[in-house]
């Protein structure tokens, strides 16, 4: 009986579909979390970042008629709220997780505390079509079997994140600015005296990660959901951030624990007719991102510098 | 400066000045680093900068490199003022640093490193590996400077990263090296290879600034010194006019004893032996391979040897820090003319170490010898808060006895403090190491381990220490002396253990040149 039911969901093209959906929205964020730590500032401020992002999504989407005007507004907010963060971190050399924690909290208060007020109490709507992210079919491509509904049927903001996704591994290990963000993760001196402008690359590496984050909140609301709930993100910023722990800090590593994790999250709600308690189905991803990093990974090395503040002319 | 050009010949006319800094002041809260101090550096020469720490040798060049902002003053280069805002300014103005602790990441490569900020093909390109080598290899050859691009720098010897920095300097296209205390960290041999690169440059039209506390280096390679004491210039002296005494009496402001004065040693019985004794390192590779040694009674027995063969870890096996895989390690008290039962301490931890009568001066002062954070106080009782003598039953800290003993301390040792209640941390390195020395000989141990006693304290600390650790040897304990520095295990040992590759490969008497111990240290042998 389990083991029928747990073969016709493993086969089903729904489940990679949507293991790929969920994967792509933990990327983004995840993305972000890899460069903002490279450049030596811990962020653990996706959750507030992208739940912030899903909330300014739909608003300036209901507010400027325009899908387009939606995301960008979803970007400005992560980066907003990202740009809270470097301040608190790069300027005032704050306790970087404690800032962090408190962008989260922020984060959920604020959209608990703006929603009723600018809809007059009455909630979001569902949002029409016109002010969704539409999914597209790549061509030809989108009618294979199996593949093409789990590969070339997805959101726009899929293949947005593996672009970003490759981009993003590109620009880290093979271009001048990535040994610019990966030296001054590692050794801010080092750089500064090497005549590389610390502040000014992690400010850019850490608003980088709200945008990042912010595009996901859109992809949350604007494209899956096409509403916005109390706390739509629900751990989602966090388990980006196990994802990009899990991935060693570099892009590819992490696009792979996001795979992984969204296969956890794509499965729980459909092995319920397995008869498994739906609770404790829930937790199977968490469950994963704790085996993921117990299991798997070992040591996982942080940059050196992650978490420390630049106090210039120390040694 | 009139007067150098009058007794000049004429044949020979005086370099124009490289580097001019006039009436630099730069003052912390509570601390005055740089008061008025002028600083006069002809192009093409060797300069040395010396002082005591905290003196602002490295302030005043920190400056010069633009990593702190003075509150008043004004820099020239090749005559011109400049506003030197950073070191990007600095780098622009042809100014390069090679910093005391090196600049550079360890997971990044050598050809990274060098051209780091400053890549091939502008910012927006991508990484030009091939470029990048090329231009390395041509910089390289140019000044004799031999280097392997692709290596990653976590995988060289320390001389070896030297030769990046410079190298980092160089391909930035800097006319003025500052080198921080550069030879702090290398061997006999790669200074002697390190003083004929850097005379290679000058020749090359380079200007070279040297930091540095060790005299005899100043007298080997420079032209000019210019003396620092408290954050003030006291005085420029040339060269070859003048000698170690001299310049230290400058910098100390006293008279400076730069000899140890030490009578024959009188050895008694065996106090710590050591046999056949063999451990692993970090990464869990033999490093030890078979260690025996004996320490008697009233001697100094020196390790000399190349850092990383095997001492650091020798000294921890002893103390108790890591265990041992085979091998013996025995203390045996004597004192008084008896001998007592012998203890085997090769499979004790480092309290139970402690309690068999074994003091230790660690290496690593700041991460093993003190807790920076807590107070003087505190600190003179790490490691033994659970004798009864600093708590009730090895339980309640009886803190009445631990402030008068800290006070004690501090008063017979000279820790300058303005109180037994600040952090570790605020105090200067010699006097935080004075800290450690109180504790490990109010002890009163049987035998002493001392790892890099006086690393990174200034002259008069040093003499202090050299003092403190001849009274313990006088004083019968059977002591074991570990240094870097050459000078100091040929003044103070009385017999002196080379270490190879994790072995003792001879064992000589301190008459031994250092030409000699340097061929020992580097798997030599003496052909007598």
């Amino acid at each position: 009986m389990f083991l029928q039911v747990f073969f016709r969901v493993i086969t089903s093209t729904d489940l990679w579909s949507a293991t790929l959906q969920f994967g792509a929205l933990l990327l983004l964020p995840a993305l972000g979390g890899v460069i903002s730590e490279r450049s030596g500032v811990v962020n653990i401020a996706m959750e507030g970042m992208t739940l912030t992002g899903a909330y300014a999504g739909v608003m300036t989407a209901l507010a400027t008629h325009s899908v387009i005007g939606g995301i960008i507004g979803a970007m400005i907010a992560g980066g907003l709220m990202a740009l809270v963060h470097a301040i608190v971190s790069i300027n005032f050399k704050a306790n970087q997780v404690v800032s962090g924690i408190a962008i989260n909290i922020a984060a959920l208060g604020l959209t608990d505390y703006l929603l009723p007020i600018q809809t007059g109490g009455q909630g979001i709507p569902a949002l029409g079509q016109a002010l969704r992210i539409p999914a597209i079919a790549l061509g030809p491509l989108a009618n294979i079997p199996f593949l093409g509904p789990v590969l070339f049927q997805q959101n726009i903001i899929f293949y947005v994140a593996i672009v970003v996704l490759f981009g993003m591994q590109f620009l880290l290990f093979r271009t001048n600015i990535g040994l610019r963000i990966r030296a001054v993760g590692e050794q801010p001196q080092a750089a500064d005296t090497a005549g590389v402008n610390v502040r000014l690359v992690r400010y850019l590496c850490v608003i980088s990660s709200g945008l990042l984050s912010g595009l996901a909140g859109a992809f949350l609301s604007l494209g899956i959901a096409g509403i916005f709930n109390t706390n739509m993100t629900a751990g989602v910023g966090f388990i980006a951030l196990a994802a990009m722990i899990f991935g060693k800090y570099n892009p590819l590593g992490t696009a792979g624990a996001c795979l992984i994790f969204g296969l956890g999250e794509a499965l729980s709600p459909r092995l319920q007719d397995t008869g498994i308690s739906p609770n404790l189905l829930s937790t199977l991803p968490y469950i994963l991102t704790l085996v993921a990093l117990v299991g798997l990974v070992g040591r996982t090395t942080a940059p050196a510098a992650d978490g420390i503040p630049y106090e210039p002319g120390t040694e | 400066m009139q007067e150098s050009t009058l007794v000049k010949p004429v044949t020979e006319p005086t370099p124009p000045l490289a580097i001019e800094m006039r009436n630099i002041c730069k003052a912390w809260p509570g601390v005055v680093a740089s008061d008025n101090v002028n600083l006069a550096v002809r192009k093409g020469e060797i300069h040395a900068l010396v002082g005591e720490n905290g003196a602002g040798k490295s302030t005043l060049m920190n400056i010069l490199y633009g990593m702190i902002r003075p509150d008043s003053g004004e820099i020239l280069i090749d005559g011109r003022p400049v506003h030197i805002t950073g070191p990007r300014t600095a780098i622009r103005l042809g100014i390069g640093m090679v910093h005391q602790h090196f600049m550079l990441i360890p997971p990044l490569t050598v050809a990274e490193n060098i051209v780091l900020g400053r890549e091939p093909g502008g910012l927006r390109a991508p990484f030009n590996f091939r470029q990048a080598r090329t231009d390395i290899m041509a910089l390289s050859k140019q000044y004799g400077l031999p280097i392997e691009p692709d290596t990653r720098i976590e995988r060289l010897s320390v001389g070896l990263q030297q030769r990046v920095e410079i190298l980092k300097v160089l391909y930035r296209g800097a006319d003025i090296l500052i080198m921080d205390e550069p030879t702090g960290v290398l061997t006999p041999q790669e200074t002697f290879e390190l003083f004929s690169v850097l005379r290679g440059l000058v020749a090359q039209g380079k200007t070279i600034i040297f930091i540095t506390h060790k005299l005899r280096e100043v007298l080997e390679l420079t032209d000019n010194i210019t003396v620092l004491r408290r954050g003030k210039n006291v005085g420029t002296l040339i060269t070859r006019e003048t000698n170690q005494t001299a310049i230290a009496r400058m910098m100390v402001g006293r008279e400076v004893l730069l000899r140890v004065n030490k009578t024959e040693s009188k050895p008694g019985p065996v106090v710590l032996h050591v046999e056949n004794l063999h451990a692993l390192d970090d990464r869990g590779l033999e490093v030890l391979h078979g260690v025996s040694l004996d320490v008697h009674a009233g001697e100094i027995l020196g390790i000399a040897g190349v850092v990383g063969n095997g001492q650091t870890e020798l000294v921890e096996v002893l103390s108790g820090m890591r265990k041992s895989t085979a091998g013996k390690i025995t203390i045996t008290p004597a004192g008084a003319g008896r001998v007592s039962k012998a203890s085997n301490i090769t499979a004790m931890d480092a309290r139970e170490v402690r309690l068999a009568g074994m003091s230790h001066i660690p290496e690593d002062r700041r991460g093993s010898g003190l807790v920076l954070a807590e107070s003087i106080e505190d600190n003179t009782i790490l490691g033994r808060q659970r004798s009864y003598q600093f708590s009730w039953r090895g339980f309640v800290l009886l803190l009445t006895h631990i402030t008068s003993w800290a006070k004690r301390l501090v008063g017979e040792f000279d820790i300058r403090t303005p109180s037994i209640a600040v952090p570790a941390r605020a105090l200067s390195g010699g006097n935080q190491q004075k800290i450690i020395i109180a504790r490990e000989f109010a002890s009163d141990p049987v035998t002493l381990i001392a790892a890099q006693p006086t690393r990174g304290v200034d002259i008069g600390a040093i003499e202090f220490i050299h003092r403190r650790l001849i009274e313990q040897r006088d004083a019968g304990k059977a002591v074991l002396l570990v240094s870097a520095e050459l000078e100091e295990i040929r003044s103070l040992s009385d017999r002196i253990a080379v270490m190879y590759e994790g072995k003792i490969v001879d064992i000589v008497r301190p008459e031994a040149t250092e030409e000699q111990l340097g061929v020992l240290m580097t798997g030599g042998t003496l052909t007598v």
